[in-house]
């Protein structure tokens, strides 16, 4: 049933945003007016386009997330079977943390993790 | 012995249409039909549900007594904002991209659905059952951040775009928490089936089980899933005060709508994982020795069991919402990666020697 469920579910949320767009499009009744389309800024005028380079601390964290995302994906599948494995699941996974430690310890003192 | 198994009556439904209609495509079909259209009335309901509830919680924290005029104590009250929300006209942003403004909430309602699916109700009440599960509602539940990304950055609109980005930071920051908090229970448990997991937990739930490290993750795994959903005191991605409404600024009438609940189901699915992980899903509480206690708790259905869990967690996440001020994102960002993230990596070990030592009950 599990590809068949993944079918329907994905099916279930398009269906549920869809009807409730289309209703909206067709029944309320539509108005205009020349500030209406605007965006909105608490009422003053907008200052050009908002598509524009932003503080790059947002990219240093996703950076972060990557490394540590990918490491997460290493661990998973070693979760499931430490159980079996036993002591040397657990020397290696030491291992693997400290040098996971040491490249988060790197990242802290370059001030990586600091927000400015 | 489960009193009130659901697998009987799934299973009468599948033999019967197997009799009228044949082993095939069309049985599943209508079997799917079936669950889609209780799942689609599940999640309305839920939502409406949560938002009352809420509002509700909110005001007897503020002493106050919340919505009380439509239908009694306010219990229509969603269902009539509901029905207005409906009635309004959707506006469309001149400068915006349409295509991607547009999208925007298809994802972030799919990826609620997606995630829904794989939590065990009880006993057979589960339709996604991957041998990943966990990895799975991990993986499927971070599919919302795009969709917020999505409507910030399409919005073309500067408090949505700071909220997008803020979202974005602080989604994937806690995502890491999550999986980790997690994956001390799997060490546990040795398995990442839902069901497996679950059943597992028949004797003593695992947080128990996993003594103090247990306890640890859950504690961390119900901070980080609180920033995940974007929920005070994280909700940075809305902070009303300074950006209006955060990535949904722009967004009108139903679709503003559809955000809202994506927000209130995600809440609900981590209560619900959290409950699965580590309440011990549907199961009864028992305790090992006391035989007559655990006879007494096998009479309360298990769907009960893991909705009162459910909701409990719910209550405490909204109690957060309403008790502590919001954070600033440095703050946000030093919680998760300087104290969340080095934590939960000791956890692990920690937990890792408690299994191999045989530490665990």
């Amino acid at each position: 049933m599990n590809t068949e469920g993944l079918i329907l579910f994905f099916l279930l949320g398009v269906t549920l945003v869809g009807l409730a767009v289309i209703f909206s499009g067709l029944i309320p009744q539509k108005t205009t007016n020349l500030q209406k389309h605007d965006t909105y800024e608490c009422g003053i005028p907008t200052q050009g386009s908002s598509w524009i380079q932003f503080n790059v601390g947002y990219y240093l964290f996703a950076i972060m997330f990557l490394i540590f995302d990918v490491e997460a994906i290493f661990l998973f599948p070693w979760a499931v079977v430490m159980k079996e494995i036993g002591m040397v699941a657990f020397i290696e996974i030491l291992i693997f943390f400290v040098i996971l430690g040491l490249g988060l310890l790197y990242a802290w003192k370059k001030q990586a993790l600091k927000w400015e | 012995m489960f009193l009130y198994d659901f697998t009987q009556l799934t299973s009468s439904i599948h033999s019967s249409l197997v009799e009228s209609f044949g082993e095939g495509a069309l049985t599943t079909t209508i079997e799917l039909a079936i669950a889609g259209v209780a799942y689609l009335i599940f999640f309305a309901v839920l939502g409406l549900f949560l938002v009352y509830l809420e509002r509700k919680v909110c005001a007897f924290i503020q002493n106050r007594l919340g919505p009380m005029r439509v239908g009694p104590w306010g219990l229509l009250q969603t269902i009539a904002d509901f029905i207005k929300l409906l009635m309004k006209e959707l506006i469309y942003i001149k400068s915006a991209d349409q295509f991607l403004f547009n999208v925007a909430p298809f994802i972030v309602i799919t990826a609620s659905f997606l995630a829904i699916g794989a939590i065990p109700f009880d006993k057979g009440l589960q339709v996604l059952d991957f041998d990943i599960g966990v990895f799975y509602v991990a993986a499927v539940s971070s599919l919302g951040v795009l969709g917020v990304l999505l409507a910030g950055w399409a919005s073309n609109n500067k408090y949505s775009l700071i909220g997008a980005m803020r979202s974005g930071a602080q989604i994937v920051s806690y995502e890491l928490s999550v999986g980790l908090s997690l994956m001390t229970i799997i060490v546990l448990a040795g398995t990442m089936q839902f069901s497996e997991l679950v059943a597992g937990q028949a004797d003593l739930w695992f947080i128990f089980k996993g003594h103090i490290p247990a306890m640890i993750a859950f504690v961390i795994f119900l901070i980080a899933g609180t920033a995940e959903t974007n929920r005070g005191p994280f909700d940075l991605a809305e902070a009303e005060s300074e950006l209006t409404a955060g990535f949904h600024t722009e967004y009108s009438g139903i679709k503003f709508a559809l955000f809202f609940l994506a927000e209130y189901i995600n809440m609900f699915i981590v209560a619900s994982i959290a409950t699965t992980v580590f309440l011990g899903g549907w199961m009864p509480l028992h305790i090992p020795g006391l035989d007559g206690f655990n006879h007494v708790m096998d009479f309360i259905p298990p769907v009960l069991w893991f909705f009162m869990k459910a909701f409990t967690v719910v209550f405490i996440m909204m109690w957060f919402k309403w008790t502590f001020p919001r954070l600033r994102i440095d703050q946000l960002l030093t919680l998760e990666w300087k104290y969340l993230l080095p934590l939960n990596l000791i956890n692990i070990v920690i937990m890792t020697i408690v299994v191999l030592l045989g530490w665990h009950l």
